[in-house]
C-alpha cells in the first residue's frame, strides 16, 4: 500500500514536472539581441499601430478621435470562458507599460509572455503578432512611447475554471501558436506579401474571421481560413471574407478598398458591431496598404460559409 | 366539457396566431424600410464612390425618399419583436431605448439638413452631405445591430 502511494506520488511529480517543463513561457532568442540597440521610427510605428488595431481593445470602448490614443485599457471582452479585462498599455510607468524594456515588449508581442514570465491569454492576439518582424516591433514600441500616459488601474480577468489557470496556456501555445503562413505567396510579389502581412499578421483578421479548431477553443482552422464563424463574444456571426459567393466573391478589389475607407459595402449596407473600430483603424492606412489587403483577400481560396 | 375544451383550444390558437402575426409584422416592416433606406443611400453613395455620374436632382430625390421612409422608423421596434424573423436587431435596442432613440434622432437631424440644403450644386457638396448623413448608419449599427450571416 505504501509502495503504491509512493509510486502514485512519483507519477504525479513526474507528470507535473513534464507539464511545468512543457509550459515554460518562451522569450526572444539571445541571438537577436543586437536588434535591441537599433532605433525605432515612430512614424512607421504609427502605421503598425493602426494596422494592428491596438486601439480597438486598449482604448476605451467606443473611443473617437484622439481618445483612441489613450491606451488605458478598461474595455471588457465578455466571452464564453469569462470576462477579459483589457490592460493599460499606455506609457504610464505605474499602471501601463512605461517601465518595460523593449525586450519585455517583444516577448509580449511575439511570444505572449509577460515581463514577470507568465503567459498572456490569446484574447491578446499574439498568435498573429508572433510573425511580426523585429524592426516593426521596435517601431511600434517607439510610437507607443510617444502617447499620453493614462492612470487607469488594471483589473484582473474574471475567468471560469480551468481557463483561469494561465500556466495551462503553455499547452495551448504548443498546440496552436506556431505560425505557418496560410497562403503560400512566394517571395516575388512584394505587393501580395504586404497584403499577407497586413491580414495574417498585423491586422490579425483570422482571429475573428476564421472559425476556431477544437470546438472553438483552439487556434484558427486554417483549412477554413477567413470563412467566418460564430462571434467570439458569443452574439451573432462574423462574416465570410473569402472570394466565395457566401463571402465577398462579388466584391471587386476597389469595393474592398472602399469598404475599408468608408465603412460601406457595395450595396451601401454599413459596417457595424466590433468591425466599426477595425474599419476606422484601417481607414488610417495608406491607400496602397488597403489595395494590398484587397489583393490578398481576392487571392485566398474561396471557402463556403459553414 | 368538450365544448369548453374546443373553445379554449380555438381561443388559444387564435391568440397564438395573432401574436405571431404581431411579431412578424414589425420585423418584416423594419427590414423592408431599412432596405429602402440602403437603396436610396446607394444612389448617392455610388455617385460619391465614382461608380455613377453626379446627378444633383436624383441625389436630392434620394434624400427625400430616405426621409419619407425613415419617419416613424423607431415605432417598428415594439416590445415583443426582439426575436424571430431572422431579425438582426440587437437586444440593446430594448435594454437601452434612450440611446437607440438618440441615434435615430441624430440621423433625422443630419438628413433634414441635407434635404433643407436643396439640390447639391456639385460632387464636392454632395460628398459633404453624404458624409454627414451616412455616418449615422454605422453609428447605430455598431451598437444596435448584430450580424447574423
Amino acid at each position: 500500500m505504501k509502495r503504491l502511494a509512493i509510486g502514485l506520488l512519483a507519477v504525479a511529480i513526474l507528470g507535473f514536472s513534464v507539464f511545468w517543463w512543457l509550459t515554460i513561457p518562451k522569450a526572444i532568442d539571445s541571438t537577436v539581441k543586437d536588434w535591441i540597440s537599433k532605433s525605432g521610427d515612430p512614424i512607421l510605428g504609427e502605421t503598425i499601430f493602426w494596422a494592428g488595431g491596438c486601439a480597438s481593445c486598449h482604448a476605451v470602448k467606443g473611443a473617437k478621435g484622439k481618445d483612441k490614443l489613450k491606451l488605458g485599457g478598461n474595455h471588457s471582452l465578455v466571452t464564453p470562458v469569462g470576462t477579459f479585462n483589457v490592460p493599460n498599455i499606455s506609457p504610464d510607468r505605474e499602471n501601463g507599460i512605461g517601465a518595460w524594456s523593449v525586450e519585455d515588449f517583444a516577448n509580449a508581442m511575439l511570444h505572449g509572455t509577460s515581463p514577470d514570465g507568465k503567459h498572456y491569454y490569446p484574447a491578446f492576439p499574439y498568435t498573429s503578432y508572433s510573425s511580426m518582424n523585429y524592426d516593426d516591433v521596435k517601431h511600434l514600441w517607439t510610437y507607443i512611447q510617444t502617447l499620453e500616459p493614462v492612470k487607469t488601474q488594471n483589473k484582473p480577468h474574471d475567468l471560469t475554471f480551468p481557463f483561469n489557470i494561465s500556466r495551462g496556456l503553455g499547452l495551448w501555445k504548443l498546440a496552436f501558436k506556431e505560425y505557418q503562413p496560410v497562403l503560400n505567396v512566394g517571395n516575388t510579389d512584394n505587393f501580395l506579401q504586404r497584403g499577407q502581412y497586413l491580414v495574417e499578421t498585423l491586422g490579425h483578421c483570422g482571429e475573428c474571421h476564421t472559425p476556431r479548431a477544437s470546438l472553438g477553443y483552439g487556434g484558427g482552422n486554417t483549412s477554413r481560413w477567413l470563412s467566418g464563424g460564430p462571434a467570439p463574444e458569443g452574439n451573432g456571426k462574423i462574416p465570410n471574407i473569402t472570394p466565395h459567393e457566401t463571402g465577398i466573391g462579388s466584391w471587386s478589389e476597389a469595393d474592398i478598398v472602399y469598404y475599408l475607407e468608408s465603412g460601406f459595402t457595395p450595396d451601401f449596407d454599413s459596417v457595424g458591431g466590433s468591425m466599426t473600430s477595425v474599419q476606422e483603424n484601417m481607414a488610417k492606412l495608406p491607400k496602397s496598404d488597403l489595395e494590398a489587403v484587397a489583393k490578398y483577400l481576392k487571392t485566398i481560396p474561396a471557402v463556403a460559409l459553414n | 366539457m368538450l365544448k369548453r375544451t374546443l373553445t379554449t383550444a380555438i381561443v388559444s390558437t387564435s391568440v397564438l396566431i395573432s401574436v405571431s402575426i404581431a411579431q412578424a409584422g414589425p420585423i418584416e416592416d423594419r427590414k423592408a424600410k431599412m432596405k429602402e433606406v440602403g437603396k436610396n443611400l446607394g444612389i448617392i453613395g455610388k455617385m460619391v464612390k465614382g461608380e455613377t455620374a453626379f446627378d444633383g436632382v436624383a441625389a436630392l430625390a434620394a434624400y427625400n425618399a430616405m426621409g419619407a421612409v425613415g419617419t416613424g422608423f423607431g415605432e417598428f421596434f415594439p416590445v415583443g419583436s426582439e426575436t424571430g424573423g431572422e431579425t438582426t436587431a440587437s437586444p440593446k435596442i430594448w435594454s437601452d431605448p434612450a440611446g437607440f432613440e438618440a441615434k435615430g434622432k441624430q440621423f433625422g437631424v443630419d438628413l433634414g439638413v441635407a434635404i433643407q440644403a436643396g439640390t447639391p450644386s456639385d460632387l464636392a457638396a454632395l460628398k459633404v452631405s453624404f458624409g454627414s448623413v451616412a455616418k449615422n448608419c454605422k453609428a447605430c449599427h455598431t451598437d444596435y445591430r448584430i450580424k447574423k450571416e
